[in-house]
This record gives C-alpha cells, structure tokens and sequence, in this order.
C-alpha cells in the first residue's frame, strides 16, 4: 500500500519539478550576482561541466551502452538514451556536414523551460539551458571525446525550435586515459 | 531514479559553487553564503507547495503538517520518509533523517562534518518554503552529528 512505486502520479511529477524548480531558482541567482548574460552562460556552463563528468558514471551504469563506433551513433545515444532517461525528451538528430563531425540535437519540448514565459527583461542573450551544454561537453570529454557544445536556436530567443549543436573535435589521446576495466 | 540524480548532481554542483563565491571565508561570509542557498531553497519550496494536491492544503492541526513534511514531502522529494518527528514544546519540532540522500553520497561518520551545513541549507531553506505556502511562518536549522543522519529543527512563529 506504501511502497514508492505506487506514489500518486502527482508525486512524482513533483520529483520531476524539482529539478526544474532548482534549476530556475540557480538561473535567476546567477542573474543576480552577474550583471552580464556571457558571463552567466559561461558559469552555467562550467557548472554544467562539473555534473556532466560525473553524469557520464551514472549514465552508463544505467543504460549499459556498449562501444560506439561513430560519432553519429553517440549523437544518436545522447538523444534518444540520455535525454530520454533523464529529461524525459527525445531531441531529434540531424548531421550538418558531410565530414560527420557537426550534428544538432532539435528539442521540441524542453522541461527546464515550463516554468519559464520569456527570458528576464534586459537578458535577451541568456543562454537559458546552457548547462545542459556544459553536461554535454563535460560528459564526452570524459569517455575520451572533445566536443564543442553550444546553442544554435532557442526557442526562448523568438526562434522557432531549440537546437543544439555538438561539433566533435579531435579524439583525445586514448592512451593517456586508459584506465583498466 | 533518474530525475533525482539530476538534482542531486544540480545541488552538490551548486553547493560547491555558490560556497566558494563567498568574498570573505570569516564567520560573516560564511553566514551569507548558506542564506543564498537557503534563499533558494525557500524559492523553490514555495513553488513546490503550490504544486501539491489540494486535499493537503487542508489541514487542521501543526501536527498534521509536520506529518505531511516528514511523510508525503519527504518521499516525493526524497523518495523516502523521515524517520522520527519529536515534539519539543510548543510549535518547535525536530525531523530526523537517519539516512539523508543529500549526505549520503558524502561519507559517513565524523568526516566532512564541517562541510554538511553546506549541504544542509537548500533543504532548510525547502522546508520553510513548502510551510509558508501552506500559510505558516517558521524558521529552520539543521544539525548533523554523524554523517548522513541529520536533524532538521522547525520553529513555527506564533502569530
């Protein structure tokens, strides 16, 4: 009768909030303590960094993905495992060079924003969900993959969808990470 | 669960973070620095508590509510209930959480117990938020004298 898994479904939308909450209450406190909008889309980058070094772990001890052997198979991983399993979203994926390496992830809805209208008069160059860049970013560099992340379109911007693209730079050095199984 | 890792990882993220913004390491920074994060966590309280089903809203007695956050916020936020709930005197109540999962992935036992308070203030400042919106005022404080057991101590003001 009282076990978790039969939690009132309105529960474990509230779980769910949670996170968003916190994350809109982190945002609006950055915009307090820095006057400029690069400045806080660079620190919830780096923040967004550290989590997603320590993201990966949980990731993959949880989705038990075996070894990619491309850059779109790992475009396609983050978007239909990762962000499913923890945003509850599956962005689509398109690759936008012919050399493989540039792909964008289009997500249709995106749960950090429902709390959101529009972006804090004066902070029209917020980068809103920059920390999910950051994730990203950190998230690859620790399986040994450079990657630039950024924004491409947002939605919070008056853009029609909310892109982010992924650039795949060089591999790190494997030898210098090897770590024993 | 996936979704209360994410905010497990947001909190640590943010304690580290918001801790070392702290312009003067003294007793006075020190002080300022939990009352952002428990500023927060008053934020996000008070928008959770407008999220709760309606029948909650409907309490008759401070002891009803009290069971309400060790029981029903608790597990919805946690995934788990507190353990105990004491009546100290009149409108002062102490939670305790033996095994607290904002503590847990820290250590356990007498390690890192300076840096508990740190980890310790989002979920004060919670408490507070989640209470006002149900129309009461209070304070909290939280103790810890072992990791990851903790007390959270909530002193309801009297009208």
């Amino acid at each position: 009768m009282s076990r978790p898994a039969q939690r009132r479904p309105e529960y474990h939308k509230i779980n769910r909030d949670l996170f968003v909450l916190t994350y809109g209450a982190l945002v609006a406190q950055l915009c307090k303590d820095y006057e400029k909008d690069e400045d806080v889309n660079q620190y919830l980058d780096k923040m967004g960094y550290g989590i997603g070094t320590r993201l990966v772990e949980d990731f993959l001890a949880r989705s038990c993905v075996g070894r990619c052997h491309s850059y779109s198979e790992i475009a396609d991983i983050i978007a239909q495992v990762a962000f499913k399993m923890y945003l509850g979203i599956t962005p689509s994926v398109t690759c936008n060079n012919s050399s493989r390496n540039e792909f964008s992830l289009i997500l249709d809805k995106n749960p950090l924003v429902e709390f959101v209208e529009e972006l804090p008069a004066g902070r029209s160059s917020l980068c809103y969900c920059n920390l999910l860049c950051g994730i990203i970013r950190g998230a690859l560099e620790m399986v040994h993959l450079a990657a630039d992340v950024t924004f491409l379109q947002d939605r919070l911007k008056g853009d029609s969808v909310t892109e982010i693209g992924i650039t795949f730079l060089k591999k790190l050095d494997e030898k210098k990470y090897r770590r024993k199984k | 669960m996936a979704d209360a890792v994410l905010f497990e990882f947001l909190h640590t993220e943010m304690v580290a973070e918001l801790w070392a913004q702290g312009p003067d390491p003294g007793p006075g920074g020190r002080k300022m620095n939990l009352s952002v994060l428990e500023g927060m966590g008053f934020r996000v309280g008070q928008a959770l508590g407008e999220r709760l089903p309606q029948e909650t809203l409907a309490f008759r007695e401070e002891l009803d509510v009290l069971r309400f956050l060790c029981r029903d916020l608790w597990v919805a936020v946690f995934q788990k209930q507190m353990d105990g709930q004491r009546t100290h005197h009149q409108g002062t109540y102490v939670l305790q959480d033996s095994s607290f999962p904002l503590l847990v992935p820290m250590a356990s036992g007498l390690q890192y117990l300076e840096e508990a308070p740190k980890f310790l203030a989002f979920t004060c400042g919670l408490l507070r938020g989640t209470l006002s919106t149900l129309g009461i005022e209070s304070s909290v404080t939280a103790s810890t004298a072992a990791l990851p057991t903790c007390k959270f101590q909530v002193v309801i003001q009297q009208p």
